[in-house]
Order: C-alpha cells, then structure tokens, then sequence
C-alpha cells in the first residue's frame, strides 16, 4: 500500500523528465564518494586504532589526559555538523563544503607527526573530529541529490558499504605495520596521510560538483517553476521532517553504545579479553555485507519502516548478549544483529531525512537527524552506565531492551505517516 | 580542466603518494631495523655482577637492540655499566624475589598480559590483562602484585576512559579483584558513586595495607586500603598515582597544580602523621608517572625526552619543597629500587 504512494512523486518525476528515468539506481557519484569514504576512513581507523598505544607508549601522556582530549569534541561536532548542513545549504555547494571537511582532517594528520604533549594532540584531535562533523551532511546531500527517489536505500547501503570496508581495513593496516616495523608509530602516521590525501584528491578533482537546489531548478524549468529559493532556517521546521526528528530521538535515547553490549558479551565468561577489538570488526563485517541488501529492501518495503523496525534488532542484540546460552552462540548472534541494526538505520535515515525538506534545506535537514540521533545516543549512554552499575548487566540490558521495545511499538503508528510523506525530488 | 585531464591529475596525485609513502615506509624500515640492532651506547655489566647487590631496576628506553628490556643498575652507580635482561616490559617492579611485568604482545589484535617472573627473570605466571598497562607496584616482601590498565573506549565514538586496578598475590594464590569493588569511605560515609576509577597503588609492609588514587565527580582522593575489610578510606584530596615512603612515615604523589582542561602535575609529598602537605615547586613539571622512593628523602620518576620519541629519563628530586631535580639514569623507564 504504502509502496505505491511513497512512489508517486518519483514516477510522476520520471514522466515529466526523460532523463531521469535513464540514470542507473546507483550512479558512478555514489561509488566514488563511497571510495573517498573507504579511503578516509581506512586513514582515520588506523590512527585512531594506535592512538592510545601512540600516546602512552611514546608520547608518554596517560589517558587519563586522553580521556580529557576525547570529550573535548563531543559537543564541537554536534555544532558543526548543523553549521556545515547550514553552509552546504546556503552556499548550494555541498561538494566543497565536504571537501573542506575532508581536507581539515587531512591536514590535522599532518600536524599529529609533530605534535607533542596533551595540548597538541588535543587540538589536532579536535581539528579532525570537526573536519568529520563539517562533511557527514554535505556528503549524504550528494549521494541524496545524485540517486532517484526509488534507489535511496540501495544508493546509501553501497556508500556504507564501502565506508565499513575502510573502517575494517584501517586497524588492519595500522597493526600490519606495526608488526613489520616495531613501534613504527609514525610510519602507520604517514601511510594514513597519504590515504587521507588521496580521499581528498580523489573527490576535489573527479568528484561530482552536486548542486541540489541548481539542479532542481535546471530541471524544474520550463516546467513548473524557478529554481528554489535559498535556504531559510523556516525549512528545518518543515511539517515533515518533524516526527522524523522525534522518532529518531527517542530511539536514540535507548540506543546505548555497542561498548555496553560488548561488556556484556565479556561479563559471559570464558570470552578472553583480547577479542574485545576483534567484536567490533565483527559487527563491522555484518554491517558491511548486510548494507546493500538492507538497503534495497528499504528501498521496497519503506524506508521509515525499515529504520523503525530496525531497532528491532538491536533489542535482539541487548538480548542476545545477556542470554544464558553459550558464549560463541551469543557472541556471533550479538554481532550480527549489531550489523543489521546499522544497516537499517545508519544510511537510511539519511535517505528518509534528506526527502522531508525542501531541497534547499537538504543538507541541513540530514544534518538535524543525524545531530539527534548522535546527542540522543551520547545521553543514552551516559544514563545507561548508571543503569548497569545499579542492576547489574542482565537486568540493564532487559530493561533497556523492553523499554526500546514499547518505543518502537510507539514509534510504529508513525511509519505510515513517514512513508507517505510527500517527498522532495 | 577537462574530465581527463582530471583523471590524469588524479592518478599522478595517487602516483605520487604512493611513491613518496612508500619510500618513507622502506626508509623508515631500514632505519629501525638498523637502530634495534645498535648495541646499546651505554656501558655494560653481566646480570649476576649487578643483581647480587642493592640496585635499581627499570625499562631501558635507549633506541637500540635493548629497547624496551629490563635491565639494572648498580644502586651506588646509577650511571654505571648496566646489566640488561632478556625481559620485555611496558612497566615493570621488582623485588629480591621476584618481579612483576606489564607487557604488550603485538599483532592484529594486540593483547596485553601480567607476568610474574622469579629472581632469575623466567615467568612463573601470567595473566591477560583487559588494556594498556599503566602501572604496576609489589609489595615491599613481594608478596603482592598491584597492576593498573587503562580500558580505552575501541571505537570512533568512544569517549572518557576507565581503569581496571587490581591485586593479587604473587604466587597466583588469592585474588582480590578489581579495587573498583571494595567499599569506599569519603569523609567518613559510606558512598557508592558509578563514576569511580581507581589507580596507583602502593604497599604498606603488613600485606594488608595500601593507598591508591579513587577518583569520582571530577576530583581525586587519596584512600587508605585494606585487604582484609575490602575498604578504601579517603584520607586526603588531589592526590594520583600516590607512593609510600620506605618508613611508611610519607606519601608522595603528582597533584594537578594547574586545574582545568589542561592537566599540569607537580609532585607533592604528604606526612601521614601530620597531614603536612608540601609541592615540590622546583620539581618537575608536566610529569606522568607514580614516583618511587630512592630512600626516605629521595624520589624517582621518569620524564619523556621531548625531542626524542620514546625516549624516556629517570629523575631523582629530594622530597623538599625547593629540591630542583637531577638527571639520575638516561635512558630509563619505571625505576623500582631493589635495596
């Protein structure tokens, strides 16, 4: 039923322009800014795989001074995420705002060679978390402008696809090269400079140069309209994006981090410690394979759906890593559902936000959602911790797990409505 | 620029990091190579001329074949000749009877363990540990073994930091778990704060004894610790990484004298009798360690050399207010004093 309905725009798009209809359902700008992710993020997962070895062993600061660097930009990134939405909009140039996001980081890794004690670090840190926070949106506002309605999904599970694969390559590379050259921290340093480079070359120089609002109204002409007007933060507001915002809030605030569920999975006894590095390259194994398929099945059965019935997974994941099986069967099950839960939210809550706003405001309105859901998790966390020390992991993690589950029971009568939100081209 | 020209641009900018990343990785390589196969700068002594008496035992951090051995040094001539053993530790504690050694185990998925070695330097036991090792203390028999771990959050999303201390006897015997679960004393009430972290311990000589670092809500406390009741007490406020003074009479530990974002640490020494408290303001600044007591009136720490990476020096700075300190071992990591 609502297949139908969420497809009309599309459909009604593709007759009133012939070229529409010829595009691939994921173009060759979705592969490329999939490979610019890949080879940023192997870049950024290698350092920050050393980063703690790197300072203790070499720089000789403790974390407890590492501890006060991380939070340093907790709060920087939500801010700048909405101000780089902001810009992208404003600007109508999403391309250079996420070229700047991706250059900062760049450049911030050249200074972590010669940076030395906390403060520098600190600030090299911080430089590269903005440069994350700056170009998350503009780059999702591109993959967003660049896909037909229909292929969303399936346009974001290729982009996660390939990010996963650079987050799972990076530790890789970093401790492979530990291995050939001892404490060769700053070879590991360099090798993740060149990869950032070549991300950043790779999408300043054959990037598509995305211009949403630009392009709608080269289409639009002729036929129905101007092009858009400029951005106005009135857009954000938009009647639709709303309960989209809502929805992926209070999900959020019971999405505690995959580092409790991974406690969990320890506190089952006869896991050895070591393993823990080796969860997270499971669930970013699941999510890699289940990204695309996830995300097509989205594309069909609907995207808000998908994102909402999404959070059924990880109430199996809670579960999962509490019950009183054996350890391999909990901790692969764990994993797995982990990897389905990011497939059906991470980049379809992209796709589903960037349709609810104007297309002026693209940009900014994927940046809104992915600020609530990214502070709604941070507190989820925080409350979560006080949670599991008062009852301990089982009941933490049952609690937790029922109450997401009446929420998305809640968030359920919502679907429909998303679904069919008219969408924006 | 036309679309192939961007092309060629593209694979020349790939061409050219790969070549210049690839250089610096081979260069790199063979430098390292070259340098961990250097004999060390300093003098050299057998083991056995050295381990018969007094000495001092630490982390050799010299750029050479040796990085990263336990190797030792005379107590009446730290500078002297010293003797290196075939033990690879990040931080390491010894006794007459034995030692006990925090190390990492490279590879894809890197582990971290405890080792307990005998007189002779052969492991006698060992345990993983659950992170980064951080600091490690005996008892003064040695008898007990402290070991602090630093469990970093493992993901891009990951904030804050938590420390894992625990102790256990030396034979492997009786384990006390994880400090974070004895029943913690401030101001003379019973309180159970989530945000607690424990660090840093050191031995009275009764085997039951111990201060080490509590910190909840922002600030530190030094805590008296007992085996037996399973208590931690607060006796005092912004004290880390404390250590008692050979007579059990004083604790010295880094205070941050600079609150705020930026951490500054200062040694200061506290009397347990009298409660006296002074910094050392002419010591160190900016240091990250848990001192260690030459004797009754002197400390041990290590410094990172600034321009060196990896490159660390061992201090010594007498417990007084206007002691200035005195480069006392190059090259040298987590001093501990064998009388």
């Amino acid at each position: 039923m609502y297949i139908s309905v969420r497809d009309r725009p599309g459909a009604d798009e593709r007759a009133a322009d012939g070229t529409r209809a010829a595009r691939p359902p994921v173009g060759r700008a979705v592969v490329l800014l999939g490979i610019v992710s890949l080879l940023t993020d192997v870049s950024s997962e290698s350092v920050s795989a050393i980063l703690p070895l790197y300072l203790t062993m070499v720089v000789g600061l403790s974390p407890v001074a590492y501890g006060l660097i991380d939070g340093l930009y907790q709060g920087v990134s939500a801010l700048v995420r909405l101000g780089g939405g902001w810009v992208s909009d404003a600007t109508d140039r999403p391309k250079w705002v996420a070229f700047l996001g991706y250059g900062l980081s760049a450049v911030a890794r050249v200074f972590l060679l010669f940076a030395s004690g906390a403060a520098g670090i600190a600030a090299v840190v911080t430089a590269d978390r903005i440069g994350k926070g700056i170009r998350t949106a503009p780059r999702d506002a591109m993959i967003s402008t660049a896909t037909p309605t229909e292929h969303l999904g399936r346009a974001f599970g290729v982009h996660r696809m390939l990010d996963t694969i650079g987050a799972a390559l990076g530790p890789l590379i970093a401790f492979g090269l530990l291995w050939a050259i001892p404490d060769g921290y700053s070879v590991v340093l360099v090798v993740s400079l060149a990869f950032a480079l070549a991300g950043v070359a790779l999408l300043g120089l054959l990037g598509p140069d995305v211009r949403p609002r630009r392009d709608r109204g080269a289409r639009a002409a002729g036929q129905t309209g101007p092009t858009p007007p400029p951005f106005r933060w009135r857009d954000l507001g938009d009647r639709r994006l709303r309960p989209l915002l809502v929805v992926a809030g209070v999900l959020g605030l019971l999405t505690v981090g995959d580092g409790f569920i991974y406690l969990a999975l320890l506190d089952h006894g006869g896991v050895n410690v070591t393993w823990f590095p080796l969860f997270y390259v499971g669930t970013n194994v699941a999510y890699l394979f289940l990204a695309v398929p996830i995300g097509r099945l989205a594309d069909r059965v609907g995207r808000s759906r998908t994102l909402v019935l999404g959070h059924l997974a990880l109430v199996g994941a809670y579960l999962c890593s509490v019950l009183p099986t054996s350890t391999a069967a909990a901790t692969v099950g764990t994993l797995a559902l982990l990897g389905v839960f990011y497939a059906a939210t991470d980049g379809v809550i992209a796709a589903i936000a960037g349709r609810l706003v104007p297309v002026q405001a693209r940009t900014s309105g994927i940046a809104a959602a992915q600020t609530v859901v990214a502070v709604a998790r941070m507190l989820a966390s925080a409350g979560f911790g006080l949670l599991w020390f008062l009852l301990g992991p089982a009941a933490a993690m049952a609690t937790v797990a029922t109450l997401l589950t009446v929420a998305i029971a809640g968030a359920a009568t919502r679907i429909g409505r998303l679904d069919r939100s008219e969408v924006t081209a | 620029m036309t679309g192939r020209a961007r092309v060629v641009a593209f694979v020349a900018v790939v061409v050219v990091l790969v070549a210049a990343a690839g250089f610096y990785v081979l260069r790199e390589g063979r430098e390292v190579r070259a340098q961990r196969a250097a004999e060390p700068d300093t003098a050299q002594a057998p083991v056995d001329a050295v381990a018969d008496g007094p000495r001092i035992v630490f982390r050799h951090t010299g750029i050479d074949a040796e990085y990263g051995h336990v190797a030792m040094v005379g107590l009446d001539d730290p500078s002297g000749p010293r003797a290196f053993t075939d033990v690879v530790c990040d931080r390491v504690a010894a006794r007459a009877s034995g030692a006990s050694c925090l190390a990492t185990e490279r590879g894809v998925a890197t582990a971290y363990t405890s080792q307990q070695l005998d007189a002779d330097w052969q492991v006698v036991d060992d345990t993983d540990l659950p992170g980064i090792p951080s600091r490690t203390r005996l008892s003064p028999d040695g008898s007990l073994v402290a070991t602090t771990v630093f469990v970093t959050g493992h993901s891009y999303m990951s904030t804050g930091f938590s420390t894992a201390t625990e102790v256990h006897a030396f034979d492997g015997g009786e384990r006390w778990g994880n400090l974070e679960e004895f029943q913690l004393v401030v101001a003379g009430e019973e309180v159970d704060p989530v945000d607690r972290n424990v660090w840093g311990v050191t031995f009275a000589d009764d085997d039951r004894t111990f201060y080490a670092t509590v910190a909840t809500g922002g600030r530190t406390h030094l805590v008296e610790g007992d085996l037996q009741a399973r208590t931690l007490t607060a006796v005092a406020e912004d004290a880390e990484c404390p250590a008692l003074s050979p007579d059990g009479s004083r604790v010295a530990f880094k205070v941050d004298v600079d609150p705020g974002r930026k951490v500054v640490w200062q040694i200061a020494v506290l009397d347990l009798a009298t409660g006296d408290r002074a910094v050392l303001e002419d010591g160190p600044r900016g240091l990250d360690d848990q001192v260690e007591w030459l004797d009754d009136d002197t400390l041990l720490y290590g410094m990172p050399r600034r321009d060196e990476p990896g490159v660390t020096d061992v201090w010594s700075v007498d417990a007084a207010a206007d002691a200035t300190p005195e480069l006392l071992i190059e090259q040298a990591w987590s001093p501990t004093v064998v009388p």
